[in-house]
């Protein structure tokens, strides 16, 4: 037994790591100030811009053109479901909620696509990449998304930026990883045929591995929009808008029909979403 | 006539120090030995040949041979580890990546086994691929990829996607689009392996029949020695990385070099010993010595032969009965079959299909195959013959 508690004591040496986290946010906040701020002024440039571009249609209207939409890609039934859910939406006094949401995924989910996809692609052509990404992106898909939200607001302080920092952090693993599948799957004689016929590197990417891969790859990006959804009502709690926002105000204030109706918002949200950017 | 391709003491190691395995070699160690020596797998060993321009070369060898690899070589999809290899006698060894490229868009076509097409393109954009990576225009891209399509007898296919066609029109979209880019050398990687005997014959006669319209060099890799014989000017045979024997048809089957060759040769040799047993076919209609020339009439009608057999009862061969003498019989109002049939010689059961060649070649009536006791075991016809040819072709029209 005293062996047993010596060894416990020897392990309990107290690795300082949250003291080293502590000091490396420190020292970015420190030196990269700058940068921390340019980025910090595209994505909000990014959220407003799409949000002052979705409050241009009169709600009507943005519900007549998702329902067309719904209609020519995915046919009757999703456009049906796309106008009554969105009228509900309307009818629950949250539209303005609902665009802030729209606004700041279609930003999250565009700045993890920019990011994403190009890494998705080094990865799967270079093994030291793949090698150190891998470990990199089980870390971002695993940590409780909670834990984002602190840097992110020592970074960026209270608001939607803020959130969405976090949520392309989140939402980033899907398009990187499915991205690199897809290319890892494309044939070796496809490949062994765009060398024998005399493709260059930019060729074999563009015309053989890229199109491969696109099945993968949009299931990345679904996955990708549906992770950044996930994220908005957690976001809410570092003051980002949108729907987050009522389902945290109606936890404070224990109010169980402002909470559902936030929630079905969201819900509906997912499912256009989602019947509107997969694979089938 | 000229040299398309030269391979010049050509060797490729795969594994972690290819280097050493060069070495194993020059001191004379097998592909086992190097194996267990130094990880190391030989893939081709001092490899030496030359394709000779417009001629179709087969390289012939089992799974594991290195005949894959070596086709793979020529191309540099995969690099040689030591060796020469010259194209119109230049050497493609030194090009460097841009080179290469533009050697390959310029020289060579390739068709694979799996036919490597691009599932998320239409045929005709499948067929187009080497012009549009060489950077041709469109609209010129496309005419001349409908003209490819059209050599394999695929119009009107242009708009569907691969895999709304079978196994060998998808072989032809593959060949199409080898065609297109009117390289001087194609390469085939063993192209109808895949496919089910018919349609492979097809294939390889429409091969056959393109080869004499295009001025191509061919260098085709295969592990079936029926088609290495239709198709090859010259076969290469090999084995653990080596060419065992290089020549013509006659060479090969005529002078195996060596025990792995010979046993190749004698798959195919094997319906030289067919017999007359294995391929005759039941006789349709038997005359018994005492029916008479109306019954035989009936009987031919019926069937519609031009001649019968006559046995006895114990079914013993008695000859053979031609309509013309049934006619005869029926003017003469005889009645007796034995005074009118024919001798035609009986074959017995074992003979080979090769002296039978010769017998009906001057012979119009069926031949009777007679067993023991001179019973009628059965008969061949010129179709009996000529179907086991077809079958078998290569071998029977070169003797």
């Amino acid at each position: 037994m005293e062996v047993i508690s010596e060894i416990e004591e020897f392990i309990n040496i107290g690795i300082p790591v949250g003291d080293w986290i502590e000091n490396f946010v420190d020292f970015l906040i420190a030196n990269f100030g700058e940068v921390l701020g340019a980025i910090s002024e595209i994505i909000g440039t990014m959220i407003e811009s799409f949000e002052g571009f979705l409050f241009l249609f009169p709600p009507l209207i943005f519900m007549l053109i998702i329902t067309l939409i719904a209609a020519k890609v995915r046919g009757k039934e999703l456009a049906i479901f796309s106008l009554f859910g969105l009228m509900l939406v309307f009818n629950m006094g949250l539209w303005e909620e609902f665009i802030v949401t729209i606004a700041s995924i279609l930003t999250s989910v565009l700045v993890a696509l920019v990011l994403g996809i190009p890494l998705g692609i080094v990865k799967a052509h270079s093994k030291i990449v793949h090698l150190i990404t891998r470990p990199i992106l089980d870390l971002m898909q695993t940590i409780p998304p909670f834990v984002y939200l602190i840097p992110a607001l020592m970074f960026f302080g209270l608001g939607t930026v803020p959130g969405v920092i976090a949520t392309v952090v989140f939402a980033m693993v899907p398009p990187v990883r499915l991205t690199y599948l897809g290319i890892k799957q494309v044939p070796d004689e496809l490949i062994e045929a765009g060398q024998a016929f005399g493709s260059n590197w930019w060729q074999m990417l563009t015309k053989v591995e890229l199109p491969g891969a696109l099945p993968s790859i949009l299931m990345g990006v679904n996955q990708c929009i549906m992770m950044s959804l996930s994220m908005v009502v957690i976001a809410a709690m570092i003051g980002a808008g949108g729907l987050g926002e009522p389902v945290l105000r109606s936890l404070s204030t224990v109010d169980v029909g402002l909470g559902f109706e936030a929630g079905l918002g969201v819900v509906i949200l997912a499912i256009i979403l989602d019947r509107l950017f997969r694979e089938e | 006539m000229k040299n398309k391709i030269e391979v010049k003491n050509l060797s490729k190691v795969f594994g972690p120090r290819p280097q050493e395995g060069i070495e194993l070699i020059d001191e004379g160690f097998s592909k086992d030995e190097i194996l267990a020596k130094s990880d190391n797998t030989v893939g081709v060993r001092n490899v030496d040949f030359s394709v000779r321009e417009g001629e179709i070369f087969v390289i012939m060898g089992l799974s594991g041979s290195g005949k894959s690899t070596l086709l793979r070589c020529l191309n540099r999809l995969i690099e040689p580890t030591r060796g020469d290899i010259l194209i119109d006698g230049d050497s493609i060894m030194d090009l460097n990546k841009k080179e290469l490229i533009h050697y390959r868009r310029q020289k060579f076509g390739m068709v694979f086994q799996n036919f490597a097409l691009f599932p998320y393109r239409t045929v005709l954009e499948n067929t187009e691929f080497g012009l549009e990576i060489d950077g041709m225009s469109k609209e010129k891209r496309r005419e001349k990829s409908r003209q490819a399509l059209a050599m394999v007898g695929l119009e009107g296919y242009e708009e569907q996607k691969p895999d709304q066609l079978s196994g060998g029109m998808q072989q032809r979209v593959g060949l199409a689009r080898a065609l297109a880019v009117e390289t001087d050398i194609m390469l085939m990687d063993e192209p109808f392996s895949a496919l089910d005997p018919l349609i492979k014959k097809d294939m390889q006669d429409q091969l056959l029949e393109l080869y004499e319209d295009i001025d191509r060099t061919i260098v085709f890799i295969t592990h079936d020695l029926d088609e290495a014989l239709k198709l090859g000017d010259r076969i290469a045979i090999m084995k653990d990385g080596e060419i065992v024997q290089l020549g013509d048809h006659e060479e090969i089957l005529t002078r195996a070099e060596n025990d792995y060759v010979a046993e190749f040769v004698q798959d195919v040799n094997r319906s030289r010993v067919l017999t007359a047993e294995d391929i005759m076919s039941k006789p349709l209609a038997l005359l018994y010595e005492n029916q008479g020339p109306k019954t035989a009439l009936h009987k031919m009608n019926e069937e519609g032969l031009t001649s019968i057999f006559v046995v006895d009862r114990e079914r013993r061969y008695q000859g053979i009965l031609l309509i013309d003498d049934v006619k005869d019989m029926l003017d003469d109002n005889a009645r007796d079959v034995k005074k009118y049939c024919r001798q035609v010689p009986e074959i017995d059961p074992q003979t080979t299909i090769d002296e039978l060649f010769a017998r009906l070649a001057d012979l119009d009536t069926p031949l009777p195959v007679v067993g023991e006791e001179q019973k009628l075991i059965g008969v061949i016809v010129k179709t009996n013959v000529i179907a086991n040819l077809a079958s078998e072709p290569d071998e029977q029209v070169k003797d």
